[in-house]
């Protein structure tokens, strides 16, 4: 024989190599405690899907707003010519700067799924506030950066649109023209403007988020995940204390996550190639015109994302009071899960105060987002004034038939 | 022998420790706040702006970037200032009491001279720039003329006074100017008995 006994096989290397790295680093430990041996209820629904996309989609960002910062020029006076450089003379350009700005509205997509998810199964309620909180806190921070992200191609509805949602700070009582300079850099949008955004959209927020994200994880991890039936699948274990109604995340969530992320990446690369502006939403028609400072767009509306949120914003005929009720539109998310005081989470077993209540909510997320788009006629406004109502009533109604909703009896184990 | 340990004094020294830690944060701190200021060269490029108006005419509007800012200059028509004392139940701030403007324009037409509108053409609700829409009826049926705001919805007199029950505060704000001529106006100064 001319392999002698002794010598181990490539399999037992790699076991070695494992060994050292254990002995210097808990490899083996962490991997186990969140994909290995991380038990999830076995009943994740379509809605589960979503959180591991979200992820999926801040790496697209990541890694495609990396290579847009190689061929791109962040001055007011390059920074729009240069996008058009990106799109017609680098390769491959035109679509990794697709891939960004898509990846911008398909990241709110998978975001607005995953909170909905969140509030359908009670996934903010004890003991997952915290979970909800940082989430609510990543929302925040995805926003800022998306708006931010806006500004460089330092088009018509860039610098008008940064004109707006700065000026939101003017509103502020005594020290908000201070402020707003402060945020431009310059007492109107310019360069100054232009440069900071880059550095905080480029560097700073994204390491927010990546941080948030793992915070999210880790607060997760340490309560578990919930699920469509909203129970505890603690309270059953086998006899090697696992819980009956749970599957180790890997293999089990791992595949099934990826089949999710095929089926996005189908969806996602349609769009890229087939509908890039998503007819107007994604990319407005005016930011195909460089910034002028002199000319305000006959109408310009945020992105579809905001939509919502800028739609309330304009329902108020009052400055002050208009970014104060936008600003709690977001804020009555973040104490969810004190205003919700029943005890039952899933909306399966939840009484019809609930569902009503949340079918109102979805609904007025939607009508308010259409408006948002939409110029400011009477009419429109009134209709804005009620969904803006009925937006605020959902948390209002949430905390005052919560306590007394007839609910049905949970099961014993998930279905 | 090991000592017992001194709680009081282990507080005292965390709490001294935290204080001047605290401190020197809010110290270094200082330069990077202070950093996103305007820059001496963005404060120094407020210089005045001279605009010729002679070949302005009745009902015109001409525009010119005075610090990054939109300034109209408005030739107004005597019939259309016949009107502004019209809508003044309909204003918020008909006297210009809480709005931006020199003191020689804090009247009805609010500028020195009646048929001459010098304007900052920026909303004071969150910065757009309005539409001049001088014809009557272009915007509601009892339009009398004057500006609106496409973002918000805002709508401004002849004179640049805000209506009622517009997201606007306040009347668009008046720069300082003054003639150097008939013809010749310099934005951005206004003589000293004017002022």
């Amino acid at each position: 024989m001319s392999t002698p006994n002794n010598k181990p096989s490539g399999q037992d290397k790699g076991v070695d190599l494992l060994a050292w790295i254990d002995e210097r680093f808990p490899l083996t430990q962490v991997w186990n405690e969140h994909v290995a041996q991380y038990y999830a209820p076995k009943n994740f629904n379509f809605y589960y899907f979503f959180g591991a996309l979200a992820l999926l989609v801040l790496i697209n960002q990541l890694v495609t707003g990396i290579w847009l910062t190689m061929s791109y020029k962040p001055s007011a006076a390059d920074a729009f010519d240069s996008i058009e450089y990106i799109m017609r003379d680098v390769d491959w350009g035109w679509l990794i700067r697709y891939m960004h700005s898509t990846g911008a509205s398909a990241f709110f997509i998978v975001i607005y799924f995953h909170m909905f998810r969140g509030l359908m199964y009670g996934s903010y309620q004890k003991p997952r506030e915290l979970v909800w909180l940082i989430g609510m806190m990543l929302f925040l921070v995805l926003m800022a950066e998306a708006f931010m992200g806006y500004l460089l191609p330092w088009g018509q509805m860039s610098y008008w649109g940064a004109q707006v949602i700065i000026s939101l700070f003017g509103a502020v009582p005594f020290v908000g023209d201070q402020m707003a300079t402060w945020i431009r850099g310059d007492f109107v949008i310019s360069d100054a403007t232009l440069n900071r955004f880059f550095a905080l959209h480029v560097i700073a927020l994204p390491l927010v988020l990546v941080i948030l994200v793992y915070l999210h994880i880790v607060a997760l991890h340490k309560v578990g995940s919930n699920n469509p039936d909203g129970i505890d699948i603690k309270k059953h274990k086998n006899e090697l204390g696992l819980p009956k109604d749970g599957i180790p995340f890997h293999p089990y969530y791992s595949v099934k996550d990826m089949m999710g992320a095929a089926g996005f990446m189908f969806f996602f690369a349609l769009v890229i190639f087939y509908w890039p502006e998503g007819g107007g939403f994604f990319l407005e028609a005016p930011n195909f015109e460089p910034a002028n400072p002199m000319k305000t767009p006959e109408h310009i509306a945020p992105v579809w994302y905001f939509t919502p949120f800028y739609a309330i914003l304009r329902a108020v005929p009052d400055k002050l009071l208009g970014v104060m009720a936008m600003g709690m539109a977001i804020m009555f998310l973040f104490v969810l899960p004190w205003l919700d005081r029943c005890k039952v989470r899933s909306i399966r077993y939840r009484g019809w105060q609930f569902k009503a209540n949340l079918a109102m909510f979805v609904v007025s997320f939607v009508a308010l987002g259409y408006l948002g788009t939409q110029a400011p006629t009477a009419g429109l406004t009134m209709l804005a004034q009620v969904f803006t109502f009925t937006y605020f009533s959902y948390f209002v109604l949430m905390w005052l038939t919560s306590p007394m909703e007839k609910t049905k009896p949970l099961p014993e184990r998930v279905t | 022998m090991t000592e017992p340990i001194n709680e009081k004094r282990r507080q005292f020294l965390v709490g001294a420790t935290g204080v001047v830690g605290a401190v020197g944060a809010t110290c270094v701190a200082v330069p990077f706040v202070s950093s996103w200021q305007p820059s001496e060269k963005a404060q120094a490029a407020g210089a005045p702006v001279d605009v010729d108006i002679s070949a302005l005419t009745e009902g015109q509007m001409l525009t010119v970037e005075w610090r990054g800012k939109p300034v109209w200059v408005v030739y107004r028509s005597a019939a259309s200032l016949a009107k502004i004392d019209a809508v003044s139940t309909e204003l918020r701030d008909a006297n210009s009491e809480k709005s931006v403007q020199p003191a020689f324009a804090q009247n009805a037409h609010r500028s020195l001279k009646p048929e001459y509108l010098v304007m900052v053409g920026v909303c004071t609700h969150l910065g757009c720039a309005p539409l001049y829409k001088p014809n009557a009826g272009t915007i509601t049926p009892d339009w009398q003329g004057g500006f609106f705001c496409p973002c918000h919805g805002s709508r401004f007199d002849m004179s640049g006074r805000v209506f009622k029950s517009v997201p606007a505060p306040t009347n668009l704000e008046v720069p300082p100017y003054r003639f150097l001529s008939d013809t010749m106006i310099r934005i951005g100064e206004q003589d000293k008995e004017t002022a």
